[in-house]
């Protein structure tokens, strides 16, 4: 199916849930990282529960620190 | 007030823009911003909001300048190691443009002070590097409706947005909590490269002076993220989110919350 992640058409297998998408993309740790679907922020807790549908749009929104001593 | 032949000389450039005129410069002459942390993303921000002759400047660091500080502090220079950062940015700011008064506060912000501190200003930018000052600045910013620039850099990277407080994205309506400690790598472990904070810090001035003037179009409800490897720009649109723990429908967060500092950001 059609999904555009982080602003990307991409073709993806399946219909996996958030936390799979996760593990596809290669982001190892997904306490790094805030997911928006559609607009929506989801909560942690949802990330194994919601499945990512047809022309779904999903951002990942990554933690980033600061200026730095 | 009315501006002196010498302010008009001096913000010949600015006046001349039609955004800004002999008015607007008078208004950036009487606002007040706050600068949390002299730093990277501080030290751009404070020259540029003073040379633009905004008339307070607030900083607030509790930190002294060290000598790996100066490959992106560029406020401070080699012969302020060892100084207070707040006063070697007076000093500079001073030197800068004497319009402006600038007001040091050579203390951490925690939950003790914050609110306290932000009270006498228009706009605040948070040049901080750590998540519980991130979420501290957020929460006090939301809770008594100052608005403000957060800022975030690693290594190539960063991300800014501006937050109009119950009217766009707090930067908890993205990230709800802080980050387990240790997820991710701060600057200390990671590195940055100096250019990237001083491009996210003068986006942050540049926010600052457009809400002064009432201008343009804020990066409010706009997170922009750049990749400076790539030089690429991309902006990420986001909602004030209806289940935000501090300016949602239902608030759980009606307190500052000082949370633990990471071990790994600790100074040693």
């Amino acid at each position: 199916m059609i999904a555009i992640v982080n602003g990307e058409m991409e073709e993806i297998d399946g219909n996996p849930s958030i936390l799979e998408l996760l593990a596809i993309k290669n982001v190892e740790r997904p306490d790094m990282v805030s997911v928006e679907l559609n607009g929506v922020i989801l909560k942690r807790n949802e990330f194994g529960s919601v499945k990512l549908n047809e022309n779904d749009a999903i951002e990942f929104l990554y933690f980033m620190g600061g200026g730095f001593n | 007030m009315k501006l002196n032949d010498e302010q008009i000389e001096r913000y010949g450039r600015n006046i001349i823009l039609k955004e800004v005129g002999g008015s607007g410069q008078e208004r950036l002459l009487e606002s007040k911003v706050l600068i949390i942390g002299a730093g990277g993303l501080g030290s751009p921000a404070a020259l540029y909001l003073a040379a633009a002759g905004v008339g307070t400047i607030g900083i607030v660091d509790g930190d002294r300048v060290d000598l790996s500080n100066l490959q992106r502090q560029i406020i401070h220079f080699t012969g302020d190691v060892g100084e207070r950062k707040t006063e070697s940015a007076k000093e500079k700011i001073e030197f800068l443009n004497p319009d402006v008064r600038v007001k040091t506060y050579d203390e951490i912000a925690t939950s003790n002070n914050i609110l306290d501190i932000i009270h006498d200003y228009d706009f605040i930018v948070d040049g901080t590097d750590n998540f519980p000052a991130k979420f501290l600045i957020n929460d006090a910013c939301v809770m008594s409706g100052r608005p403000f620039s957060h800022a975030g850099i690693l290594m190539f990277y960063g991300q800014t947005i501006t937050v109009l407080p119950h009217e766009s994205a707090c930067f908890r309506c993205l990230f709800l909590g802080p980050p387990p400690p240790g997820s991710v790598p701060s600057c200390r472990e990671a590195g940055i490269l100096g250019g990237v904070a001083g491009l996210f810090g003068t986006i942050q001035a540049v926010e600052a002076l457009k809400y002064i003037l009432g201008t343009g179009g804020l990066l409010a409800g706009r997170l922009l993220t750049v990749d400076t490897l790539t030089m690429s720009f991309r902006e990420i649109k986001v909602k004030k989110n209806p289940r935000c723990p501090v300016c949602g429908e239902n608030p759980a967060i009606t307190s500052l919350v000082d949370y633990e500092q990471e071990a790994c950001n600790l100074k040693i």
